[in-house]
């Protein structure tokens, strides 16, 4: 061990209250910030699964103007050979075709306008996870068959049950009249009551008959496993597309407000990591220039005998990297201990359900442990207490050895 | 004997000149106690301040902060669950204050159809006048003109809603809805006007039309789905909303906006406790400093304590006067982190524009521009938080102080 180590280890437990304070404010902050930097990962993740699991999908094939007017008449030609061959080419399973138009449903009793969606009974139970959330009676299973699966309170707005019919009335893709009776065969309780107001799902083969689709949707809806094989996946498709007027969205694209509510949060989180950081970093200037401060005539002395103000510097910079990486470690540890555990249990917060059905998720929330969100807050409260440790070794470098000596 | 007795002043005097001993160690102190208060304060008035905005974009859209609807409405909003118009003593109730506005309106799902395109929305068979009273803001209208009276044989459609629909000012659109006995109704009629509002949401949804009109397409006679009343004041709705549930009666289902929108509920009691929770915890990283400060304080003060000690002074007092300095170093870090808080938010009140992420504050329900709005309330919570939890802090190291004993004390180098 150099001297200077050695000095700077028993400097730092000559005041072991001090110290541990010291190590104590950065062991909470570092444990604070690992903790809420997990839950911010763990709750944007299950934002993003949440809101893309429900319908939308990580990728869709639209014709390039459906995004921005979703209009009947911009459709994707041949949408289910089109999703065989690209299930074929990316040996990914979850690709559905899915054409969507708007109707008025009635039942005996009543009538709501509303977005009829046309889905392939064998895809879209693996790019979405409503087909699972059918409560009553079964999910669709025969493409071609007049048969509707509806929102629990849709259904019961419509005062309808399994087995009762519905009729729609809409236009075409010609702008011709459309119209269907379907018996309804399920009924979905996703829990989330807009979604449950709202939804209806028909075979795609019946709704391209009553929609005067041809063999045409609107989109072709694709499911990854992982966020990071979007963007390669994207690029492969495209080059798949038979034509320039189709084109390939990512769910950024498609959900814009998703990306914009995740930047958000992580904005005001971030200011106010910054205030955390900077707190403690005044805790450390304090006990750094306190105790470079009472030591002025033992710097004095030392001095005197030949040490090199840079080498006094070195030291009181020592002594702040040893507490500090103390408050690493020890924050760390304290920290991934206590994410990890409710990582795996997941913890809930009182007033937050509400807030989070709008993005589709359930009152849990599993904070997610990564090397980033573990060592990303400790590291910059470690730069920050090195910063702070600056202006007390500065102060030794203009250090007068006699003066100091008498200092009291 | 008589035993000394310093007075409060002495006391003070000793915190005061004891502080500015080290006046480096009190001053990084302060500026830290400084910036924590006024981090308190800027968080929680950014978050009341979106709140508000959101409670109140929620209220102009629900409208109203109380709704009277017929029991059933609610979960089955059709023309069958309608109620009749107030009259008599209910009327006489929303004529007076604190009522500023009401609105008895017809709120019915119903089809669009242009010649392009057709859409679910949301019928609204309203009286303008009552609308203006209620919120609506004429100067939305950016083309045509608003309805001009409940017997007005145009439409008001939103701007997104008529871009969807391919259509416009003039075009004439037909809308079906059904009437009490479940026959469909419909009924051609022309675009008077386009509003625009601060959620897109809503400007596909609410299609403004004059309410006898709808009432007689669709057979009410004088019925209406809702009477919505406004206060002007979202916070004080629980002191008026009893004599307005007494006078609509037990039959109808009077409900303040607490109860209709649960969303805007939960984010008011969020705002609540997450402002303390961000107190307590920027407190907490401020609460290692300040024990640091007194601890180190007292440490190099031990002769000195002795000394005081041996001359009379009880431990009571020494405890005292260790935390008088820490209710000065508070109070003066107080005082100056406030008020640099109202300098840095009054300006702001006028808004910050965060339209960059616009779209996402939209799926939560808020608009492009953040008005930080400073409350009194979170100002004395910051004040309390940093008062009770810093004395609760300094009572160790101030406990410790008075604990020595007079000869040790004295005879430590």
């Amino acid at each position: 061990m150099s001297v200077t180590l050695r000095l700077a280890w028993r400097n730092l437990w000559r005041h072991g209250r001090r110290t541990w304070l010291t190590v104590g404010a950065m062991v909470f902050c570092n444990a604070l910030l690992v903790f809420m930097i997990s839950t911010q990962f763990g709750s944007y993740a299950m934002m993003i699964d949440g809101t893309l699991g429900v319908l939308t999908g990580h990728l869709q094939v639209q014709e390039q103007r459906y995004n921005d007017e979703p209009r009947m008449r911009y459709t994707v030609p041949r949408a289910t050979e089109l999703a065989q061959t690209l299930r074929e080419s990316s040996g990914l399973a979850a690709i559905a075709a899915r054409g969507s138009a708007f109707a008025l449903a009635s039942s005996e009793d009543r009538s709501f306008g509303i977005q009829i969606l046309g889905v392939q009974p064998t895809s879209e139970p693996l790019v979405s996870n409503l087909p699972g959330l059918v409560k009553q009676g079964r999910y669709l299973d025969n493409n071609n068959a007049a048969e509707i699966v509806v929102g629990s309170v849709l259904a019961r707005n419509l005062k309808i049950g399994v087995g009762d019919e519905i009729t729609f009335l809409g236009s075409g893709r010609d702008d011709s009249f459309a119209a269907g009776i379907a018996t309804v065969v399920g009924i979905i309780n996703s829990g989330m009551t807009n979604l449950d107001r709202s939804i209806a799902e028909i075979p795609l083969g019946y709704f391209q008959s009553i929609f005067a689709m041809d063999d045409d949707a609107h989109s072709i809806v694709i499911k990854v496993d992982d966020l990071d094989d979007v963007a390669p996946l994207k690029q492969a498709v495209q080059s798949q597309l038979p034509g320039p007027e189709l084109t390939v969205l990512d769910w950024d694209q498609l959900q814009p407000g998703l990306r914009q509510a995740i930047q958000a949060d992580m904005f005001s989180a971030f200011i106010m990591y910054a205030v955390l950081i900077v707190l403690v970093a005044f805790s450390v200037l304090n006990t750094q220039l306190m105790s470079v401060l009472e030591r002025t005539r033992e710097f004095g002395v030392m001095t005197a005998l030949g040490v090199r103000p840079a080498q006094l510097g070195r030291l009181v910079l020592l002594e702040t990297a040893i507490m500090s990486l103390l408050g690493l470690l020890l924050g760390c540890l304290l920290g991934g201990l206590l994410t990890a555990y409710l990582g795996s249990v997941g913890f809930s917060l009182d007033g937050m359900k509400e807030a989070m059905e709008r993005y589709n998720m359930d009152g849990r929330i599993y904070p997610q442990l990564s090397l980033i969100s573990l060592l990303g807050g400790p590291a910059i409260v470690f730069i920050g207490g090195m910063l702070a440790a600056v202006y007390p070794a500065l102060r030794l470098q203009t250090l007068q050895p006699v003066a100091a000596m008498r200092a009291v | 004997m008589s035993e000394y007795q310093p007075s409060a002043r002495i006391l003070f005097t000793l915190a005061w000149r004891n502080l500015w001993r080290n006046y480096r160690r009190t001053l990084i102190m302060l500026v830290a106690i400084v910036i924590g208060v006024w981090a308190m304060i800027l968080f929680s008035s950014l978050m009341s301040g979106m709140v508000d905005e959101m409670v109140r974009g929620g209220l102009r859209t629900l409208p109203g902060e109380i709704q009277i609807h017929h029991p059933q409405y609610r979960d089955d909003p059709s023309v069958a669950n309608s109620i009749h118009a107030p009259q008599s003593h209910l009327l006489s109730q929303l004529n007076q204050a604190p009522v500023t506005g009401w609105a008895s309106r017809i709120k019915v799902p119903a089809m669009i159809s242009s010649e392009r395109d057709n859409r679910g929305i949301q019928l609204l068979g309203v009286d303008p006048a009552q609308e203006i009273s209620l919120g609506f803001d004429p100067a939305d209208i950016v083309e045509g003109r608003f309805l001009e009276g409940p017997d007005d044989k145009g439409l008001v459609i939103g701007r997104k809603l008529a871009e969807r629909l391919e259509t416009g000012l003039g075009k004439r659109v037909v809308i079906m809805s059904q009437d009490p006995d479940n026959n469909v109704a419909d009924r051609g009629i022309r675009v008077v006007g386009i509003y625009k509002a601060r959620l897109q949401a809503t400007e596909e949804m609410n299609v403004y039309a004059g309410r006898e009109v709808i009432q007689k397409m669709l057979k009410l006679e004088d019925h209406v789905s809702e009477i919505a009343i406004t206060g002007g004041n979202f916070r004080k709705v629980v002191d008026w909303w009893p004599s307005i549930e007494q006078a609509a009666g037990p039959e109808l289902e009077t409900l303040p906006w607490m109860a209709l929108d649960g969303y805007l509920e939960s984010m008011m009691e969020m705002q609540t406790s997450y402002n303390i929770v961000i107190m307590v915890v920027i407190f907490l990283a401020l609460s290692f400093g300040l024990v640091n400060t007194l601890v180190m304080a007292v440490f190099e003060r031990v002769r000195e304590i002795g000394l005081m000690m041996a001359l009379g002074m009880r431990p009571a007092w020494i405890m005292y006067q260790v935390l008088l300095e820490s209710l000065i170093l508070l109070g003066l870090g107080l005082v100056v982190g406030n008020a640099l808080a109202v300098a840095t938010i009054l300006p702001l009140e006028g808004g910050i524009d965060i339209s960059a992420v616009a779209e996402g504050l939209e799926m939560a329900g808020m608009g492009a521009t953040l008005y930080p709005s400073l409350q009194i309330s979170d100002m004395l919570m910051s004040t309390a938080v940093v008062l009770v939890l810093g004395l609760l802090a300094s009572l160790l190291p101030a406990w410790r102080a008075s604990r020595y004993n007079p000869i040790q004390a004295l005879a430590r180098t």
